[in-house]
């Protein structure tokens, strides 16, 4: 039975994503980490739950004469649409049940166009290679980084904040122990060395929106040449 | 003739209740009934539209989005489950989806519930019908507990698309108690639905 994380994404997050205002980038982690989460999915219905509270509270504001009717008139033309399908809770439960042996869940695999064998790896130093993804907005980086296993990241701290997604394998910093479906939240006040477990390597989803600053002895020399 | 709008002037109608917002949802799923649509659309519609104005959006692009999202709420009544979601909540994650098609143009990546891959909840943790339909209550009791300052930085967090920097802006409050007084509301509100639904 595969365990639930013990890393969870903030309730700041999780309360934007319900509301609809964190960027594509962060929405993309914060629904990958939830797939592996059904305790921050909770949480995500619970923050919806707070947006429709609101809603009920909000002074409304009156349709211009003729929506209703324009709506009502719209209505029979869309019966035969596929919309109307029904979605059978028990399609859901055999769903999971059945293990199709995906590494990567939804969101995530269809924005890496398909599972962890299907990307491409680009080699950035000894032992870390990088994949990054297309997601629109300037203002976040998003990629798939490979550590190997019993290799460790340049000692790092940073100039923004990065959210990171442990997809496989395991790593530990100054912080503690990370494992598959965890969620780690690192900024300027936080400095360290994620190293990963011997065994298998590391695959993590990273989201920054600056770049990191190499603080080891060896790290400040490699500065100019990591982007992020 | 005076100025004043013909009919439809806002007016707060008496809050349907979380059962009969249900009914109403069944009425349209299992009848197509168009009586129970009205209703429904009376009761949401302007609180959409609403929303969606303090969300940025002009008179114009509301009124189409509002359109848009009571629509789905008629072509995806078949698909609503009680156990999952009151009806309330269920009509603001369309309104929520519906602006952000709308006006990001960006791709809201989704929680696949039907993914094989996902981790699937763990029996005690489900909630049933009966809690759904009591959490929006209780949830509203809660957020009239918060200090008024938490109240409004809640509210800015849903209805401003600011982000906390923007926010902290606009209060004069520092970035880091805007931060923490939300993060503190914000885990008030959850610990409030956690013990309730135990
Ligand atoms: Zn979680
Ligand atoms: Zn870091």
């Amino acid at each position: 039975m595969r365990s639930l994380p013990a890393n969870h994404v903030t309730d700041e997050l999780l309360a934007a994503y319900a509301a609809g205002t964190l960027s594509e980038a962060e929405s993309l982690i914060v629904a990958t980490h939830s797939a592996f989460c059904p305790i921050c999915r909770d949480a995500i219905a619970a923050f919806e739950a707070v947006g429709a509270s609101l809603l009920d509270e909000i002074e409304p504001e009156a349709l211009s004469a003729g929506s209703l009717e324009s709506v009502m008139a719209k209505l029979d033309d869309l019966e035969d649409l596929p919309d109307n399908v029904v979605r059978h809770p028990s399609a859901k439960t055999a769903a999971a049940g059945s293990d199709q042996g995906f590494v990567l869940p939804e969101p995530l695999r269809s924005y890496v166009g398909g599972d962890l064998n299907d990307v491409v790896w680009r080699p950035v130093i000894r032992g870390l290679e990088e994949a990054e993804l297309s997601v629109s907005g300037p203002e976040f980086n998003v990629r798939l980084i490979r550590v190997a296993a019993g290799a460790a990241m340049p000692q790092h701290s940073h100039h923004g904040s990065e959210y990171t997604l442990l997809l496989t394998g395991a790593y530990r910093d100054s912080s503690g122990r990370y494992a598959r479906g965890d969620f780690q939240m690192a900024d300027g006040d936080v400095d360290h060395q994620p190293t990963a477990e011997p065994g298998e390597p590391c695959v993590c989803l990273i989201v920054t929106d600056a770049p990191i600053k190499l603080t080891g002895p060896v790290g400040r020399l490699l500065n100019p040449f990591i982007r992020y | 003739m005076t100025q004043e709008p013909v009919a439809r002037e806002p007016k707060r109608q008496d809050p349907l209740t979380p059962p009969e917002l249900v009914a109403l949802v069944h009425e349209i799923a299992e009848r197509r009934c168009k009586e129970s649509f009205q209703e429904l659309f009376g009761f949401f519609a302007p609180r959409v539209k609403a929303y969606l104005m303090r969300l940025g959006s002009d008179m114009h692009q509301a009124e189409e989005l509002v359109q848009e999202a009571m629509i789905m709420v008629w072509r995806k009544a078949a698909s609503f489950d009680p156990a999952q979601a009151a009806v309330s909540t269920w009509v603001f994650t369309i309104a929520r989806n519906k602006r952000i098609d709308a006006i990001r143009r960006e791709k809201r990546p989704e929680i696949d519930l039907e993914d094989p891959a996902l981790v699937p909840q763990p029996e005690a943790l489900a909630d049933g019908i009966v809690e759904q339909q009591q959490h929006a209550r209780r949830l509203k009791d809660a957020i009239s507990r918060l200090s008024a300052e938490q109240a409004e930085l809640i509210k800015m967090a849903y209805f401003a698309d600011k982000a906390h920097g923007a926010i902290a802006e606009e209060t004069g409050l520092p970035l880091g108690t805007v931060k923490s007084r939300l993060r503190l509301a914000l885990g008030h509100l959850r610990k409030e639905l956690k013990e309730e639904s135990l």
